[in-house]
């Protein structure tokens, strides 16, 4: 048991390690970088720039450096916890990111929850009642939840929550709140907001889970063992849920670390959509301006989640399914 | 007291599936006394597990027992089980402390999540008014060392995969026998076993039938084992119980040609004339829909045109010998 822990640690570590260089490489990749186009609208302001001073720019960037010195000076000024400057914010990334990780965590959490709670329960439904009304009901759902754009629903929900629940939306917060002190009006307000992007960022991961429980749980309820379990006089309930039930539950928890990071990152458009400050959109916005810094962060953070996300399903799959621990 | 503690009539459980009815038994009728054992033979797909999962109520969907009599007699009154709803109270509580059942892929039969003495502890626990973890305990051990599990301390916190086959066999009998059943329906239970853990387990069922005054359903495809273990035989074909009777009129005086092609597809030791073993042409039909005709007519080899003509009834040849054939 804890050998296997201490190997998916280092498993993790690596997996961080090889994930940072496709992140530096990534950000490289696009023609160019924020300093040329600063150079260039320079360029449109005073017309010509001295070379010198495009040098001295390149220099103090360190951009005049091999690429793999680039790479090893990002990663150890990360190391000591500076992640560079923003060029279009004007800001540390550090900043930038410490105001929007935490509710960017929030929400995410929040979403996998709500996810999970509706999911599941509609997923042993339509296992224990295949090919019923309520079945094909829950089956259309989750078809239109994965196929619905959620920008467009997003939009739709904006819609109708403000023109009849009178409800203020977009961001976190209503105007008056956005940069108020911490108080019970201020939670209330910002749970007043929660519901529509936890719904349209949720919904498409709410499908998945029905999708897999629903399949899984078919498979379990065929095997003898189940059988074996009525059998021996337990109430029909009560021997679903804790025989089939907990056998088809081993793949939605090793699917965390799989939805995780959509939420996370794949609420960009709806983050965008519904004005909500998180990471996504932020590195949506660091790559139009090529603010390579700010959007080489950002993806380290992303996948430094995913990746913990997977070791954390990977520890909780240990401790639920006896035969993993075996080996 | 009534002789018989189950006596079976009649019964028929169908499956209704889009293609049409599934009579996967149709028309099954035997008796068992106490403290014996009847053994149901018959092909792969004859009904011989639809039969004991129906006893139970535990025919899987879209089954359903939709006629005939499973009287049960507890020992103070008969009660019919086909009355019953699957998921009653009533049936909830026969199973596994009235009526035990053993599977025939005993590793697949047990939870694979849960450790053996969870799985004992549970079925013991489900049927006490109140609920003594203590008491459970020393009775799933006793039952434990009592089927000969090795190290039993040991197993009760092992799991299922952490087994060998013989052994998560013996701790599917001891999770059917830990409360003391009064009939134990055994499926196939020695099917997926080799040879020498084939007898082990069956001199054990044996043994705590003495033990414990149980009578035993034994249900198989092998005919070694039957006459070694049953004291009456029914044999079923497509759904129907074709010829039953006493271990020695069965294996003596066969009167059903299938229960002839039967005894005659049976190897016997030291035999070294080189003939051939005798098989039964063809196969088994599926019930979808049959006809209204002998069940058997199709590969029988005395078949008459008169064998179309309907179902033959079961009737009495000798006492407690009966056929479903038209020609005796």
């Amino acid at each position: 048991m804890r050998k296997y822990i201490v190997k998916r640690f280092i498993y993790m570590i690596v997996l961080l390690a090889i994930m940072s260089v496709f992140a530096f490489v990534v950000i490289q990749l696009p023609p160019g970088d924020y300093l040329t186009s600063y150079i260039a609208s320079l360029q449109q302001q005073m017309g010509e720039v001295d070379e010198s001073v495009v040098l001295n720019l390149r220099k103090q960037y360190g951009m005049d450096r091999p690429m793999w010195q680039q790479y090893f000076l990002w990663m150890r000024n990360m190391f000591q916890g500076n992640f560079g400057e923003s060029f279009q914010w004007r800001q540390p990334v550090k900043t930038l990111i410490a105001t929007r990780m935490p509710m960017t965590i929030v929400l995410s959490l929040i979403t996998l929850l709500f996810a999970y709670a509706v999911a599941v329960p509609i997923g042993i439904y339509s296992a224990r009642h295949q090919y019923s009304i309520g079945d094909y009901v829950a089956s259309i759902l989750g078809f239109v939840g994965l196929a619905t754009p959620s920008f467009f629903l997003a939009l739709i929900l904006m819609y109708y929550s403000n023109r009849y629940l009178g409800l203020s939306v977009g961001g976190f917060y209503s105007p008056e709140f956005q940069n108020a002190p911490w108080s019970f009006a201020r939670l209330w307000d910002l749970c007043k907001h929660l519901p529509i992007p936890v719904i349209v960022i949720g919904l498409a991961s709410m499908a998945n889970v029905i999708r897999i429980l629903r399949a899984t749980l078919l498979d379990e309820l065929k095997r003898p063992y189940v059988v074996a379990a009525r059998a021996r006089g337990l109430k029909e309930n009560k021997m679903i849920y804790r025989y089939p039930v907990r056998v088809a539950l081993n793949p939605i928890i090793s699917s965390i670390g799989s939805i995780l990071p959509s939420i996370v990152s794949g609420a960009t458009v709806t983050a965008i959509v519904l004005d909500i400050p998180t990471v996504g959109s932020l590195l949506y916005n660091a790559l139009l301006s090529q603010d390579m810094y700010l959007a080489g962060a950002c993806v380290i953070m992303l996948t430094a989640i995913t990746i913990v996300g997977t070791f954390i399903s990977d520890i909780l799959l240990v401790v639920v399914d006896p035969r993993i621990r075996l080996q | 007291m009534n002789e018989y503690i189950l006596q079976v009539k009649n019964l028929k459980t169908w499956f209704r599936l889009d293609t049409g009815t599934l009579k996967a038994v149709d028309d099954v009728t035997f008796s068992l006394k106490r403290n014996e054992t009847i053994g149901i033979i018959g092909e792969s797909g004859c009904g011989k597990s639809v039969t004991a999962h129906s006893i139970l109520r535990t025919v899987q969907n879209p089954g359903k027992v939709l006629g005939g009599e499973i009287l049960y007699d507890d020992g103070s009154r008969l009660a019919d089980l086909v009355n019953y709803k699957p998921d009653s109270r009533e049936m909830r509580h026969l199973r596994g402390r009235e009526i035990s059942m053993i599977f025939q892929e005993p590793m697949a039969s047990l939870a694979p999540v849960y450790t053996i003495g969870a799985q004992m502890m549970e079925a013991v626990m489900v049927h006490q008014d109140k609920k003594d973890k203590m008491a459970a305990k020393d009775a799933c051990m006793e039952m434990l060392r009592a089927v000969g599990m090795p190290d039993p301390e040991q197993k009760f916190n092992s799991y299922p995969h952490q087994m060998s086959g013989g052994q998560c066999q013996r701790a599917m009998i001891a999770l059917a026998m830990v409360n003391r059943p009064r009939i134990l329906i055994a499926d196939e239970p020695t099917t997926a076993l080799d040879v020498t853990v084939q007898a082990q387990i069956t001199d054990l069922m044996k043994r705590f039938q003495k033990e414990y005054n149980m009578s035993i359903i034994y249900i198989t495809h092998d005919m070694g084992v039957i006459a070694e273990m049953a004291d009456t035989i029914a044999v079923m074909y497509l759904g129907r119980v074709v010829e039953s009777g006493s271990v020695k009129a069965i294996f003596q005086n066969p009167l059903h040609p299938y229960t002839r092609g039967l005894l005659k597809s049976m190897p016997v030791l030291g035999n070294k004339t080189g003939e051939k073993l005798n098989a039964i042409e063809g196969n088994v039909p599926v019930p979808l829909d049959p006809p209204e005709e002998c069940g058997f007519c199709s590969r029988c080899p005395n078949r008459t045109p008169e064998c179309g003509a309907g179902i033959p009834s079961l009737k009495e040849v000798e006492p407690g010998h009966l056929v479903r054939c038209f020609h005796v």
